[in-house]
């Protein structure tokens, strides 16, 4: 019976989720911010119940999961659950931040670490510790700039082509290489 | 930077996204690939001298039925494990329906030679050569497959490797039988099968490695 209700309730947001996420990947923007949106709750929901001992960490974990969902949302088969396609994302996410945090331990002292973060464990749950437009400012020019204009300014393709001198396809190609190289240094620098 | 922030940036501007992104990568991949290791074939070993002649022979096509069979095979297999979330409970099955006719009919044309037929049969006149060419021509194809699969999302990194190694070998093999002037059932169920395992082996070894995203 508990099953019975477990599945039910993954239905229903599997489809609530499906219907914003197909209209977003065919081009309509506010379906995929609201997806988004309802993702990010899901994706809290599912990393606190497995990183129980280290709530600090969801927050980050949230949002690299989510930029590795748009980041990969071209591999999502819509005939597929979706909830499926987001779980996988988010668990490969999760085995590779544990298994980078080990790396991590083996070479530092753990309990340094553990004294200065398990204080403020229950604060704003949607402030992560890790701050993604510092990391926006390691990118290259070409990359960069296209991300700020178009993605944090809200500009067209053409204004930021023009603002900053490249083609619109170079702005294309350096917001999403951007976007994938943000990803590569959350992996790399934690 | 806030959640609420990092969804509004991701979204703003985010665009319809091509459809069919997975099988334009890899029919980029193995085209460009296939095309790789027929020209290595082409300029290090040609086509059989008795071309022709071997087109006109059943155990020819028997032949050409278990490359392309698992060579599809393969495929299906790299496909479910570049995408995340896809069951992969019909992969073993459909790689194991060609290997397991393969088999078969070796066995059955074992049993039918006397002993020392099934010598010749099993050794052939290349088995000494045969898996290391199948693993060249695989290399050109290999790097292709590994490209196509950056671009998409493996989450099981080492099984993804090895059916990237899986799928080069299998267009490898395809693009040897050209040359290869085996036919005999025993033969390819064992050597060209050893030749597929090398890029296997080495795409289980590097995946982890070269598909981490």
């Amino acid at each position: 019976m508990q099953r019975m209700q477990d599945t039910g309730r993954l239905n229903a947001s599997d489809e609530k989720l499906r219907n914003l996420l197909l209209p977003g990947l065919a081009g309509d923007e506010s379906a995929y911010r609201a997806f988004l949106q309802e993702l990010s709750a899901h994706l809290r929901a599912f990393l606190r119940r497995r990183l129980v001992r280290m709530p600090d960490e969801v927050e980050d974990l949230v949002q690299e999961s989510l930029l590795a969902i748009h980041n990969q949302r071209h591999t999502y088969d819509a005939g597929q659950p979706l909830t499926a396609w987001i779980h996988a994302i988010a668990k490969y996410k999760l085995v590779d931040f544990l298994r980078r945090r080990e790396k991590r331990e083996l070479l530092n002292d753990p309990l340094d670490e553990d004294f200065g973060f398990s204080v403020a464990a229950d604060t704003e749950a949607a402030d992560a510790r890790r701050d993604l437009i510092k990391l926006l400012a390691q990118l290259p020019e070409r990359q960069r700039l296209p991300i700020v204009h178009m993605k944090l300014e809200g500009l067209s393709v053409a204004e930021a082509a023009k603002l900053t001198g490249m083609s619109e396809s170079a702005v294309k190609v350096g917001v999403h290489r951007g976007l994938k190289a943000l990803a590569a240094l959350i992996r790399d620098a934690t | 930077m806030k959640t609420d922030d990092l969804v509004s940036m991701l979204a703003t501007g985010a665009g319809a996204v091509p459809p069919h992104e997975t099988a334009r990568r890899y029919a980029l991949a193995i085209g460009c690939g296939g095309a790789g290791a027929a020209l290595l074939m082409a300029v290090l070993l040609g086509p059989r001298h008795d071309f022709a002649v071997a087109l006109m022979l059943p155990m020819f096509w028997a032949k050409i039925a278990f490359v392309t069979s698992f060579t599809a095979a393969s495929l299906f297999a790299a496909l479910r494990l570049s995408r995340p979330g896809l069951s992969l409970a019909w992969v073993p099955g459909v790689l194991g329906a060609p290997l397991a006719a393969i088999w078969l009919l070796a066995t059955i044309v074992l049993l039918r030679a006397d002993a020392v037929q099934r010598v010749a049969l099993f050794f052939g006149d290349t088995w000494n050569s045969c898996p290391f060419l199948i693993a060249l021509l695989s290399v050109p194809v290999f790097v292709a497959v590994v490209w196509a699969m950056q671009g998409l999302a493996p989450t099981r990194l080492r099984l993804a490797g090895a059916a990237a190694g899986l799928l080069a070998g299998a267009v490898g093999t395809m693009v040897y039988s050209v040359h290869c002037p085996e036919m005999e059932a025993p033969f390819i169920g064992f050597w060209y099968l050893l030749g597929m395992l090398v890029p296997t082996a080495v795409g289980a070894l590097l995946g982890p490695r070269l598909l981490r995203w």
